[in-house]
């Protein structure tokens, strides 16, 4: 990654979260917006699982990802802490691929 | 606000402080992996701090996207932090030198424990309080997976690329709860899933937002009963 897009990435970043306490000030925004707004990041998220999970270089295949991100889902359902469902998740693909 | 709640705020701060300086090692141990350098990733947490857009970030780039291909997912994750921004506008009073300032602080937790309080005094401590606790840990964090990241092999053979479907689906669980989440999270996985033979890395991140759409007819279904 280049310096350029990093820095990109964070003068975005730094907008948006400026937006309300330096430019906006009292107004409101729509209650529509608000709630597009922030529920926004759940496809991205959701997407982001399965583009993980399948992609296979610009094609979808089924490699030890999948069993992985299975063994995550029952850590996650169970309620494990982040640094263990990973840990798992990792465990199981680098054990698959011996 | 009495001393008590002074120091209660102070205390959960701290602890919801701690718990993310846990992601920031793995955000960091992923991002070296994914071939960013240790100076990078520490950057990208200091000026970009907002944990799930870094994680997206470094995610495409670790599946053979460019920068360009991650740039629009990461900011369309960023996006809610506009909105946290808008709701705190009665809490970050004072010069505009200084509300710029903590607006690098407006994220999911300080704004979550900005929402939890009484009054406009409690809650910008509150917002303060656990901003500075949360950049200071998750900085701190990313540095030491970055070094101890550095020192690793081959990600693929150590799986993990397999932890990085993992952690999104860590960071999407608590999510799902809300109406119109669900059917939002199916329909944005469906959309993406469907693109990938077809574009580049990155766009099948940014058309899953259309997942949005569905989501919110469910969520205004959900409403209208209520």
């Amino acid at each position: 990654m280049s310096w350029t897009a990093l820095l990109a990435l964070a003068a975005g970043a730094y907008v948006l979260k400026a937006v309300g306490p330096v430019v906006v000030g009292n107004r409101q925004l729509p209650a529509d917006v608000t709630q597009a707004l922030e529920l926004l990041s759940v496809p991205l998220v959701a997407a982001l699982v399965a583009v993980q999970t399948l992609d296979g270089g610009g094609k979808l295949v089924l490699d030890a990802r999948v069993p992985a991100l299975a063994v995550a889902a029952v850590l996650v359902w169970r309620r494990a802490p982040f640094p263990v469902v990973l840990l798992a998740a990792a465990a199981t693909a680098a054990l698959l691929r011996l | 606000m009495n001393a008590p709640a002074r120091r209660d705020i102070t205390r959960r701060a701290l602890a919801i402080g701690a718990a993310t300086g846990i992601y920031g090692i793995s955000f960091g141990v992923l991002s070296v992996a994914a071939g960013l350098s240790p100076a990078q990733t520490c950057a990208m947490s200091l000026l970009v701090f907002t944990g799930a857009s870094q994680f997206a970030t470094v995610g495409v780039i670790a599946a053979g996207g460019s920068a360009a291909a991650a740039l629009a997912p990461a900011l369309l994750l960023a996006a809610r932090n506009g909105v946290y921004g808008l709701s705190l506008v009665p809490v970050l009073r004072g010069r505009l030198a200084s509300r710029a300032l903590q607006a690098q602080l407006v994220i999911d937790e300080s704004t979550a424990m900005a929402r939890a309080q009484d009054d406009a005094a409690a809650a910008h401590r509150a917002f303060l309080a656990t901003g500075l606790s949360v950049f200071l840990f998750w900085n701190l964090g990313t540095l030491a997976g970055a070094i101890a990241g550095s020192g690793l092999g081959d990600p693929r053979r150590l799986g993990l690329d397999a932890m990085f479907p993992a952690a999104f689906l860590a960071l999407l669980a608590p999510q799902l709860r809300r109406p119109g989440a669900p059917v939002a999270a199916v329909s944005g996985a469906l959309l993406a899933t469907a693109l990938v033979p077809f574009t580049q890395v990155g766009v099948p991140i940014l058309f899953s937002a259309f997942g949005v759409i569905p989501g919110l007819i469910v969520l205004r279904r959900a409403q209208a009963a209520a």
